[in-house]
């Protein structure tokens, strides 16, 4: 291990060896960075800040929620409430999360590299992001944005009396960040793997960010350009979607599907690909059927793109459409289902050890699991015209985006926390924080879901007194969530002071990144790593 | 001449060319795809509405047009000139042909502009609240062919521009002629982005002027 002496630097920690945190610990340093684990922690500051302003206005409406008379919020606050909700989550936390994150950090590590292909465009996706985030963040609490995060014409571009324009110029922006992460993960992959990392030795979170980059690559500029067309048509008067003007709102949504249901993905991909690391790990067992995971995540990855229009069964596209949209749904179901099996296998032939980031990957799998067979209900022509537009679709899709993908990015946290951070966090609490989501996050949806079955609609601010018990465990749920998502902000902050120093190999597990120190030098490793076998190499 | 080291997180030249030039491919395929959200949106229309969007085509400026296009090959071929001239340390001819497609770029953007003035005079641009007198049938189809020119052309524009200030930037680079070999990478690069403008427009141009049929 080289400590490479600056005299100039003032080590923080005089017992560690140099490190990417050691030595300019400036704003210049962190500002200017292009070292992509500081860029990793950029992103992880930005998205924390935007995770915990969608949950307050999620905490409001359900507190609106509560009783049945809408009491607390106006139904014009209301609108504008679930829709910053919804604005924030999916376009400022779920897209960019983990990979972002947890991608940025190891993507280069897990292939041997020094850093991503494009340092520099890594550090200014960052900056587009944030900047883009910041600005619509403003617009929506200025002016308000009442469409829902999906900016539905004509409402979007006729109608609604609100910053639109604005709120859509930032989700337009921020797409290039989406667009440049994507480049460089797709660009790092090819052409920075160390020698011997051939594509059959590629760890399963490299594949799910790999083909995340692609879907980011190929969807983001269809949801750019359509958002570029809505904001024309409300701010020039071109008409692409008005029907006065000859155009077709129905094109509007053909358009954005396209975009936002391979998002979905984008989601939950990569944290399919946090999973199978901490599964194997923690079963101390390789990945069942490797290559059967590799080839599903390349199945979602694809048939992502054929399924955009089960959101749009009920809007009146033709029947015939209607039917091979839901045939190529239920065939999108079934890697998922590989998947969901082979972690099954992967756990059944192991010995499971039930640390915090396993607990995490368990309840991803339980609640992905509830999840996906709603999805199946909801793929159902015939169902769906019962169930769209009521609680049974935000119960599903909670299931899918929450209960998924941001467990499975706390999991990752809690997995690669020792490596990113150098120190290790309080067992105790860390267990506590994973149940407590668990149950938090049940008790929250699955009463949405009954609901939702029941015919309670969604976005309604007052609502009929029958449906009010269900609404009352739901907040409440709601409340032992929100402890389970701010405990690890406490106890992981409390680490990053007084935390125990972190081995190397923390969890004893395989994989290039546990090859570096913790936490890893400026370049990663000391001397470019050879790969000589496969990436789970567990007894 | 000796080669310069590569950029730090590159182990080999080769690896960051490689790199540089997939880079750019993939970028491309975004690009080729926002543009293709308003090609298919276009295309959806154009089926739906065929006579009444062949009818409107008949009120662009088809002379206009085929200059430009006439222009953007030239500047096409001016661009791979450049390229050859740099690879074979030709500075002199590097910067004089990056003027070159620098020249007819802005003359297309010229003439560019000078049909949207005449489409205004003609009052053929529904923007804005600006009146749209169309002299024929289904003038409100006829209004959605002309959005979408407007959409299509001013995309095609704008990335022009911004090739244009990337040029000028190349070329002051070239001028200054600090680093060949890097300079070298970096025009086979700009030169992508600049065929890859040229290559739209036959596309901008063909659905909108020539299918009027
Ligand atoms: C912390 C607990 C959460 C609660 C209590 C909650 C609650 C809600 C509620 C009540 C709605 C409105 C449903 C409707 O009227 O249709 C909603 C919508 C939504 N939520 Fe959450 N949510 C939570 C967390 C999250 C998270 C973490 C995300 C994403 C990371 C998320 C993403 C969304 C989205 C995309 C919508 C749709 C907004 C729309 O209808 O336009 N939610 N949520
Ligand atoms: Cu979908």
């Amino acid at each position: 291990m080289t400590v490479a002496s600056h005299p100039e630097n003032h080590h923080r920690e005089h017992d560690y060896p140099e490190h990417y945190l050691s030595s300019n610990w400036t704003l210049r340093g962190w500002l200017l960075t292009v070292d992509h684990k500081r860029i990793a922690w950029l992103y992880t500051v930005s998205i924390t800040g935007f995770f915990f302003l969608g949950g307050i206005a999620a905490l409001l409406i359900r507190l609106e929620l509560i009783t049945a008379p809408g009491d607390l919020l106006s139904a014009k606050v209301y609108n504008e409430m679930f829709s910053l909700h919804g604005i924030v989550m999916v376009w400022f936390f779920l897209i960019p999360s983990i990979p972002a994150t947890l991608g940025n950090f190891l993507m280069p590590m897990m292939v041997g590299a020094k850093d991503m292909a494009f340092p520099k465009l890594n550090l200014l996706s960052w900056y587009i992001y944030t900047v883009g985030g910041i600005f619509t963040l403003a617009a929506v609490l200025a002016g308000g944005v009442d469409t829902g995060w999906t900016f539905y014409t004509p409402y979007s571009s006729l109608f609604s009396n609100t910053s639109v324009i604005a709120a859509a110029t930032g989700v337009f922006v921020v797409g290039f960040s989406s667009i440049l992460t994507g480049l460089n993960f797709m660009v790092t992959t090819h052409t920075m793997r160390a020698p011997g990392l051939t594509w059959k030795r590629l760890p399963l979170f490299v594949w799910a960010n790999y083909a995340t980059g692609l879907i980011m690559v190929l969807a983001t500029p269809v949801l750019s350009v359509t958002l570029l067309l809505m904001g024309l048509e409300r701010g020039l008067g071109i008409g692409i979607f008005d029907p006065a003007l000859g155009g077709d709102p129905l094109l509007f949504q053909h358009l954005f599907w396209f975009y936002s249901h391979p998002a979905v993905y984008i989601m939950i991909l990569p944290a399919m690909g946090v999973v199978s690391e901490i599964i194997a790990c923690f079963s101390r067992n390789p990945v069942f059927g490797y290559k059967g995971m590799v080839l599903s995540i390349a199945a979602i990855a694809l048939f992502g793109f054929v399924v955009w229009g089960h959101h749009m069964f009920v809007s009146g596209q033709s029947l015939y459409s209607g039917i091979l949209f839901s045939f190529f749904t239920f065939l999108v179901a079934v890697p998922s289902a590989v998947k969901t099996l082979n972690w099954t296998a992967t756990m059944f032939r192991g010995r499971i050890w039930f640390s915090a980031p396993m607990i995490y990957a368990l309840s991803f799998l339980g609640l992905f699991t509830i999840g996906g067979l709603t999805g199946v209900f909801l793929a159902s022509l015939a169902l769906d015209v019962h169930l769209h537009d009521t609680y049974f679709v935000t119960a599903h899709f909670h299931y899918i985006m929450v209960g998924g993908a941001v467990t499975a990015y706390l999991g990752g946290l809690h997995f690669w926390w020792p490596k990113m951070t150098g120190r290790m966090y309080s067992e105790l609490w860390s267990k506590v924080a994973a149940l407590a989501l668990f149950i938090g996050f049940n008790l929250t949806f699955y009463p949405q879901f009954l609901l939702g079955y029941s015919g309670m609609p969604r976005r309604y601010h007052a609502y009929p007194e029958a449906f009010e018990f269900l609404h009352v465990l739901s907040s409440l749920g709601a409340g032992v969530l929100a402890i389970g998502y701010l405990l690890p902000l406490a106890y992981l902050a409390w680490s990053l002071w007084k935390g125990p120093r972190a081995p190397a190999n923390p969890w004893d597990a395989y994989g290039l990144e546990w090859r570096a120190n913790s936490p890893p030098i400026e370049h990663n490793f000391t001397e470019t790593p050879r790969v000589t076998g496969g990436p789970y190499a567990y007894d | 001449m000796t080669e310069p080291a590569p950029a730090e997180q590159f182990d080999t030249l080769e690896q960051q060319r490689h790199a540089g030039l997939m880079g750019m491919w993939v970028f491309l395929i975004t690009e080729l795809l926002l543009f293709g959200g308003v090609f298919g949106a276009f295309t959806v229309f154009r089926v739906q509405h065929g006579e009444v969007f062949a009818e409107a085509a008949h009120h662009l400026d088809l002379m206009l047009g085929t200059i430009n296009t006439v222009l953007l090959l030239t500047s096409g071929l001016t661009m791979a000139l450049a390229e050859q001239a740099v690879g074979v340390r030709r500075r002199g001819l590097g910067v004089f042909f990056l003027l070159a497609t620098i020249l007819l770029g802005i003359v297309f953007l010229g003439i560019k502009a000078y049909e949207w003035h005449h489409e205004y005079t003609k009052q053929l641009l529904p923007v804005l609240d600006l009146p749209f007198n169309y002299p024929g049938e289904h003038p409100e189809v006829a209004e959605l062919f002309f959005n979408f020119y407007y959409a299509m052309t001013g995309m095609h524009a704008a990335h022009m521009l911004i090739g244009i200030v990337i040029l000028g930037v190349m070329a002051a680079l070239i001028a200054g002629w600090r680093a060949p070999a890097k300079l070298d990478r970096q025009i086979h690069i700009v030169g992508l982005y600049w065929a890859f403008v040229d290559v739209v427009w036959i596309f901008v141009f063909t659905v909108l002027y020539l299918l009027r049929g």
